[in-house]
């Protein structure tokens, strides 16, 4: 047919696009703009990698696998040092993420229930009203859980753990080494768990009302009651979302540094496992802040490491939840 | 026709039996007076106690009721609401722990009006109240999370513009990198000030050095608000506006921008609320002063946050009392900052 | 052939014509060969089913149709014998000349009435100094300065949608446009409304070129001159089946395409 035959011959032309000055202007800031964050990324990077090189050259990969936190005389043995420090990361990585795992675990099924809560069960007024108190308690500032992690939850917390300890002391989390319930990766653990609760909540709120209301009709056509339309539509759809938001909540839990600093006691000398309920933890945020006052440079260098390493696993984590919240939230919609 | 004007109407599906509402009320009201006197009698006590034995009454009774009730329900789907209430009364249980002792010891020191006015110059464990303050904290919080503010809030809507205006081949990657920034820790953020500007001697410890780690924190609330709003605005006035021969510039100022404000101001409070309470970068780069200093390039600064953790680690009980006091500042001015914002997004959605 | 060195020789007559139109919506192609002449002071109507690319080659008439990133062209739009495409001329120079009106009313919100009329001169950076009598007249042009000639400075949110259609076409006015472009103006009208602005359309077609894209064949019988029927057939790109005076479209089709259509017999 004589038309299609014209139509491929036919190829676009170029059209240029000219720009007035102040649109040229405008752009390039707007460019600039979106770039702060990367550049501002690199350069933390940047920063944390050249302040840390010291203790990473003198260290190498002993510096994360090694356990132990000594500032000797702050000289390196190269340096002829008469008490050579030593730095290894180790407990201090692994305590980080044991408190994180412990918050994430307690604060999951809370989150939940308060996004069903808000979506599902509460009269519309008072689930907005429930709604703006989650998010208010997501604004409080971490200072403020440390001093009643310090001073509410450690005198319960330490009954609950003994109480734990007493009865289910056959279970390896539940063992402990020495007597001293007070500041337990247990305890941190808690004080996140209710920090993170609010911003897991938040993003599972949001994939539940993002359910399709034709799939929950749907179900509720079928005859379905409010657990199975909850179990056997609401839940699956939104697993992967609130997948995503745990990871973030586990990223914000991993960086915590003021709250964790108040009810964890540091514990360098060997990596603890699993003994949730003892008083030797670790946090890379909060070794940071309780040795920076006093240490010497080369100490410094070493925490520079230690917050290179924080950066690099958060960066990571958060990486990872925004890539699943926004896959799911681009194929459901 | 007439019979039917007459009719009063009614929502049938809103009347509820009356046994099935003693019955309800009896689960929710009795199930916890029991675990009250369960936990007064027994050695399950206090708070977390009661908790546990509340919950466990309240589901057996719940699946009681569903197998001989007056509404026959599966026992998961009564089990399943016992589970939601109990997330609601943890969480809102713990949170009221978390408040209490704030307001508590906090109250006690309103009717000292020297803590809020004086600053700390002369004050020592064994000062008493009524001399002496936070003044110096409040004016430093100010001062750094103004200047955050400045910096964060133009950078965070110029990145929020280039999604939502210029929509280039960069935009998954500047909201990538925004989203990611947000996940940066507060300490980091710090260290990396104290490592760029501090160890480098082009800053020494002060305000503006504290105020660029708050704005690094702060950027990427504010960009992704920032967005979100300006999502908001509808494409039709963008494209009348470049119809009517504006350039893009001026269509983001004259248009965009204007209906986009009350939004934007929600995400710049969003923004001071997220690091008004920051402790700890603040030690990295202002490091705390006990005296009142309005210079935010030389000497150090103290900010609220920050004076709060020096004060509960110098452990007199004038001191303790002090930080108390400053929480509570914190904590109401972070209360009120947050409801503004809600306000004014409110106010926004409706319009 | 390079978009510089087109030369046509163009009908004085014509505000605008538009030549071998082709447009791609990535590699899909949703315009095929278009050729369109709009005599001065003319109105055209552009009829067709849904998805035949009318509202595509409308935007092509102003450039509003390279915003979305996806989208080629071909072909050549002459206004005051230029082609509004050729590598210097800036779109912002031809939007001046060829103001649009949508679909949806669409006022800007946190203007006043006053101001949403004066927009387009504040967006152009245009200084004047009769703005009153600006305001005034095109607001009367549009048939609508009886009805807010009191309430200049409130809200134009609370005009009805009717007005603030014509306050749109008020708006568009202000430039003195040569050509003025109708995309299914009244879709979003009640009947009282879309009677208002068709009579302003007759009027304005004094002193201006109108396109307008419409789903109705009683307004464009109503109010054109000329017409042009799109179709886009079993997914090829849309084409001009038939143009000529409306007159003879409604009642003497060539095509029997077009007959079938504006009898009613699809679409």
């Amino acid at each position: 047919m004589s038309v299609t035959e014209e139509i491929v011959k036919v190829i676009p032309r170029n059209i240029s696009v000219i720009r007035q000055g102040s649109d040229k202007v405008f752009r390039g800031i707007l460019i600039a703009g979106g770039l702060a964050a990367f550049v501002l990324l690199s350069g933390i990077f940047g920063y944390l990698a050249i302040s840390a090189a010291p203790v990473l050259k003198a260290f190498g990969l002993e510096f994360f696998t090694g356990s132990s936190w000594y500032a000797g005389d702050g000289l390196l043995p190269s340096e002829g040092s008469m008490d050579p420090p030593t730095f290894g990361l180790a407990p201090m990585l692994w305590g980080s993420l044991l408190i994180a795992i412990i918050a994430v675990v307690i604060a999951i099924p809370m989150a939940i229930g308060i996004a069903l809560a808000a979506t599902y069960f509460l009269p519309k007024k008072i689930a907005f009203a429930f709604t703006i108190f989650v998010d208010l308690v997501a604004a409080i500032p971490s200072i403020v859980f440390g001093l009643w992690g310090f001073f509410v939850l450690m005198p319960h917390g330490a009954l609950w753990a003994k109480w734990l300890n007493t009865h289910l002391g056959f279970i390896p989390f539940f063992k402990v080494e020495f007597e001293g319930f007070e500041q337990s990766p247990f305890m941190a653990g808690i004080v996140l768990a209710i920090m993170i609760t609010p911003i897991i909540a938040a993003v599972s709120r949001e994939i539940f009302s993002s359910v399709p209301p034709e799939l929950i009709t749907g179900a509720q056509a079928l005859g379905a009651s409010r657990w199975t339309m909850i179990r056997n539509v609401v839940l699956p759809f939104s697993k992967s979302g609130i997948t995503g938001g745990a990871m973030l909540g586990l990223g914000r839990a991993l960086g915590e540094t003021i709250a964790v600093f108040f009810v964890l006691q540091l514990f360098f000398d060997d990596i603890n496992w699993v003994r949730i309920l003892e008083s030797t933890g670790g946090s890379v945020a909060s070794l940071i802040v309780s040795r920076f006052g006093e240490a010497q440079p080369l100490e410094i260098s070493a925490l520079f490491g230690a917050g290179l390493a924080l950066f690099l696993i958060t960066l990571a984590t958060n990486a990872l939840a925004t890539t699943i919240v926004s896959t799911t939230n681009r194929t459901k919609k | 026709m007439s019979r039917l004007l007459s009719d009063t109407p009614t929502q049938p599906w809103k009347i509820v039996d009356p046994e099935y509402r003693i019955q309800q009320l009896v689960t929710h009201l009795g199930t916890p007076l029991l675990a009250l006197l369960f936990t007064v009698v027994s050695p399950m006590s206090g708070f977390s106690g009661f908790t546990v034995t509340w919950f466990i009454f309240h589901t057996i009774s719940a699946g009681l009721l569903a197998k001989y009730g007056k509404k026959k329900k599966s026992f998961a789907n009564a089990f399943l609401e016992v589970f939601v209430g109990a997330t609601i009364f943890v969480f809102v249980s713990f949170v009221a722990t978390v408040l209490w002792p704030v307001i508590s010891n906090g109250m006690a020191g309103v009717t000292h009006l020297n803590l809020i006015f004086q600053d700390a110059a002369k004050v020592g464990a064994d000062t008493s109240l009524n001399k002496g303050g936070l003044g110096h904290a409040i004016v430093g919080t100010i001062i750094m999370v103004g200047i955050a503010t400045l910096i964060s809030v133009p950078i965070g809507i110029l990145a929020a513009l280039y999604v939502t205006e210029v929509r280039g081949k960069l935009t998954p990657f500047v909201r990538f990198f925004v989203q990611a920034m947000s996940g940066v820790p507060s300490i980091v953020a710090g260290l990396f000030i104290y490592s760029a500007l501090i160890v480098s001697g082009i800053l020494q410890y002060s305000g503006f050095a504290g105020a660029l780690a708050l704005s690094i924190l702060m950027l990427p609330t504010v960009a992704r608000t920032a967005e979100e709003i300006l999502r908001l605005i509808p494409d039709d006035l963008r494209t009348a506006a470049l119809a009517l021969g504006g350039t893009q510039w001026r269509t983001v100022r004259m248009v965009v921008l204007p209906a986009a404000k009350s939004g934007l101001i929600t995400s710049a409070i969003l923004g001071i609320a997220r690091v008004a309470g920051e402790t700890a970068p603040l030690l990295l780069t202002a490091f705390g002063n006990n005296v009142l200093n309005l210079n935010p390039f030389s000497d150090s600064m103290s900010a609220l946050p920050s004076y709060v953790f020096t004060q509960f680690l110098l452990g007199g009980d004038n001191d303790v009392k002090r930080a108390w006091f400053a929480t509570f500042v914190l904590l109401v001015a972070i209360s009120i900052l947050f409801t503004a914002a809600r306000i004014v997004a409110d106010r926004m959605k409706r319009n | 052939m390079s978009s510089e060195d087109f030369e046509f020789i163009a009908n004085t007559n014509n505000a605008m014509h538009a030549k071998d139109i082709n447009v791609w919506f990535g590699d899909r192609q949703v315009l095929a060969n278009v050729n369109l002449e709009f005599p001065k002071n003319t109105v055209t109507a552009l009829i067709g089913p849904s998805g035949c690319g009318k509202s595509t080659f409308i935007r092509t008439l102003n450039r509003m149709h390279e915003l979305i990133p996806s989208a080629k062209l071909a072909g050549h739009v002459m206004l005051d014998n230029e082609d509004i495409y050729a590598a210097h001329v800036d779109p912002v120079d031809v939007r001046l000349k060829v103001g649009m009106v949508f679909q949806k009313p669409n006022p800007f919100p946190s203007m006043s009435i006053g101001d949403n009329v004066l927009a387009g001169l504040k967006l152009a950076k245009r200084k004047v100094d009769n703005a009153d009598f600006i305001l005034e007249d095109s607001l009367r042009k549009a048939g609508l300065w009886d009805e807010v000639k009191d309430r200049l400075k409130t809200s134009a949110g609370a005009l009805s949608g009717g007005q603030q259609q014509r306050l749109c076409i008020a708006r568009s006015l202000v430039l003195k446009p040569d050509v003025l472009l109708m995309d299914e103006p009244c879709s979003a009208l009640d009947p009282g409304s879309t009677r208002r602005i068709e009579e302003t359309i007759k009027e304005l077609a004094e002193d201006v070129t109108i396109v307008i894209v419409t789903h109705n064949m009683q307004q464009a019988l109503r109010v054109s001159d000329y017409t042009a029927f799109f179709l886009s057939e079993d997914g090829r790109p849309g084409q001009v089946v038939e143009n000529g005076l409306t007159h003879d479209i409604f009642h003497n089709p060539q095509d029997q395409r077009t007959d079938d259509y504006v009898h009613g017999r699809f679409g």
